[in-house]
């Protein structure tokens, strides 16, 4: 069970019941659980939408779109049943936040999923975990049975006449899965095979019906938006930014941890004074903002918000939430490599620009890591990154070609470093042992 | 072939569940794959006919997620994330310390079956790395002598 951290400057409400016990659901009614939802079946659908539009909720999975937008992109009338389909999957190498909400508050995401379904007239929920949390989808298993013998999920619910449902499903294993339209493949029993778009799934999701897909954390935000109201939400961050967020602070850093920080807060200060700074006296070289997709920012550029818009003007992304710090003694091409192995690794294969392009990438990083490489390779793989974005079945395209760009972008002269079969600097015996190989 | 009895109400129940019989596939192969080792071509065979799907079908799913597998492993499947939250913090010598200890390699088995070893992907223990997994359980912020500890304790378990 993963540790609990805090810290004065957090702003604690997905986090709140964290380490309060409440998985259990008496204890969860105590620390007012399940009043949003029973709120919300007293306000109108379309009500319910502008409150969480207008609260400035944007989608903690990774793109950050408007969450009430989202929803009201469902259409009113469909002849075919809507779904809400909460996404656990967190594979987002650096991400290890909903892995806590399923472990302290698996009520608030089922909440979170049945609020969504009153906003847009579904009544089936769907929760969707990776296959190797298998003790997060024991509790939520717990959870949902507690939740249906009180009578606040099935037939009727809270004796409003609404009746809903919510489901439990398992992963077994593949990032690929996170994405919202391989998602749905998955749940329907095949690969993690994305789909075209448009129809986008709050369109045609689902067998077909038209499909809300979440972010857990996100999901699990939406009681709290229900019950404090839109306006207080929006107030804890920037325009547009509203809310908290759970930030996953890890790699070179004194204290790492899962912290709870109004979003627009200064990611200078979330190293040196949440994450307790650099250990060994070492300095920083750079961080990953977001998740391994998004771009690196250089030491120099860590002055800055961390909201999705701020982020979006510094050349890089909020992503995920996962905050990854690299100290000097990090070699980029290593640090480059192990990223892109990842993105060759879950490649589904079904286009060329991403699985060719993942493949070449790795070997050729692999090479240079070696010693091997070549001057023209560094061009090359720029101009590989960049002819692959944009023009991939779905984003893991761009995920593998961001990141690699920036890399070599803003650290260029750690590649030149490794020509002409100069050792790497950075291996402490000067040899250069390869990095074990997945197959 | 006969599964548990806890497998099988975990199957009526999740058949219930969807509009549709091949939904429960992925997880009731995990589950499956946890009861028997692997997957079997009997196991393969038996869920095929239950969701009305051929052989073929359910190869091509397992084929696709990582977890799966149609190889026997061994009963402490120790996987071993070296991504870069890891990485950064020391999860490449953890694994070699793996390799050496049992002397086997990615995706290797001990020849006493207690072992078997994995390199990973992100387990989502990022904040407390290096982690890794042995079965479904948990083990974070290693060091190679929390390793011997925790290999001991396996060992003495599995020898139970
Ligand atoms: C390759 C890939 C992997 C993804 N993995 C996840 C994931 O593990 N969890 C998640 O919530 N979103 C993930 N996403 C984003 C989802 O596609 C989707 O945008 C998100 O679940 C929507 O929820 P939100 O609006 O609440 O963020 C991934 C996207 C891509 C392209
Ligand atoms: S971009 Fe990659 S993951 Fe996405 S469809 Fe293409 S091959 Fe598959
Ligand atoms: S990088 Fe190892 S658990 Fe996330």
């Amino acid at each position: 069970m993963a540790e609990l951290v805090s810290h004065p400057d957090e702003v604690k409400i997905v986090s709140k019941r964290f380490g309060r016990g409440a998985t259990g659901i008496d204890r969860y009614l105590e620390l007012d659980g399940y009043k949003a939802v029973q709120k919300a079946l007293g306000m109108q659908p379309d009500g319910i939408i502008n409150e969480v539009k207008n609260s400035g909720l944007r989608g903690r999975g990774g793109a950050g779109f408007n969450t009430g937008m989202k929803w009201s992109f469902v259409p009113k009338q469909s002849p075919k049943p809507k779904y809400v389909l909460c996404n656990g999957d967190e594979s987002e190498p650096g991400t290890c936040k909903d892995r806590l909400i399923f472990e302290h508050d698996p009520h608030a995401v089922i909440e979170g999923v049945v609020i969504a379904g009153i906003a847009v007239g579904s009544h089936t929920g769907y929760i969707y975990i990776r296959g190797e949390y298998r003790y997060l989808s024991n509790i939520m298993q717990q959870a949902i049975k507690d939740a249906y013998a009180r009578g606040f999920l099935g037939k009727n619910i809270f004796g409003s006449g609404y009746d809903f449902d919510v489901y439990w499903h398992g992963g077994a294993g593949a990032y690929e899965v996170g994405e919202e339209s391989a998602l749905m493949e998955s749940l329907e029993g095949k690969r993690g095979i994305p789909r075209i778009r448009p129809p986008f799934p709050a369109v045609v999701g689902l067998w077909g019906g038209p499909t809300v897909i979440n972010n857990a954390e996100t999901l699990a935000s939406v009681p709290h938006i229900i019950l404090g109201g839109a306006e207080w939400y929006a107030s804890l961050g920037p325009a547009k930014n509203g809310g908290t967020r759970l930030f996953c602070l890890s790699g070179h850093l004194n204290r790492p941890g899962v912290y709870e920080l109004p979003m627009g807060y200064n990611l200078k200060k979330m190293i040196h004074e949440v994450g307790g700074g650099i250990p060994d006296g070492q300095n920083l070289k750079a961080v990953v903002p977001g998740g391994s997709s998004t771009p690196v920012l250089s030491a120099d550029e860590i002055d800055v918000a961390m909201d999705f818009d701020s982020m979006m003007k510094a050349g890089s992304m909020l992503g995920s939430g996962g905050v990854v710090v690299l100290d000097e003694t990090t070699c980029m091409v290593k640090f480059a490599l192990r990223t892109i192995k990842f993105y060759q690794h879950e490649s589904c294969g079904w286009c060329i620009p991403c699985r060719e392009g993942t493949d070449w990438l790795k070997k050729t990083l692999t090479r240079f890591h070696a010693g091997g490489g070549l001057k023209k390779d560094i061009d090359n793989m720029y101009y590989l990154s960049e002819n692959m974005l944009g023009r991939t079945f779905c984003p893991l395209g761009d995920a593998a070609a961001m990141p690699t760009m920036a890399f070599i972008k803003k650290f260029r002269k750690e590649f030149e470093d490794h020509l002409e079969g100069r050792p790497c600097p950075f291996e402490k015996e000067g040899a250069v042992e390869q990095l074990p190989v997945m197959a | 072939m006969t599964f548990s009895d806890q497998f099988e109400s975990r199957f009526a129940e999740m058949l219930s569940h969807y509009p549709t019989k091949r939904s429960v596939l992925v997880p009731t192969l995990l589950y499956a794959q946890d009861e028997v080792g692997y997957l079997s071509q009997e196991v393969i065979a038996e869920l095929a006919q239950r969701l009305d799907l051929t052989e073929l079908e359910v190869r091509n799913v397992i084929s696709y997620y990582s977890m799966l597998t149609t190889k026997p492993r061994g009963k402490y499947n120790l996987q071993v994330c070296t991504n870069i939250s890891c990485m950064l913090r020391g999860a490449e010598e953890i694994f070699d310390w793996c390799r050496q200890r049992l002397d086997i390699d990615h995706k290797g088995t001990t020849a006493d079956g207690l072992f078997s070893l994995e390199e990973v992907e992100c387990i989502g223990a990022c904040s407390w790395a290096p982690a890794m997994q042995v079965n479904y359980d948990f083990h974070e912020n290693l060091t190679v002598e929390k390793m011997d500890t925790i290999l001991d304790e396996y060992k003495n378990r599995g020898m139970q």
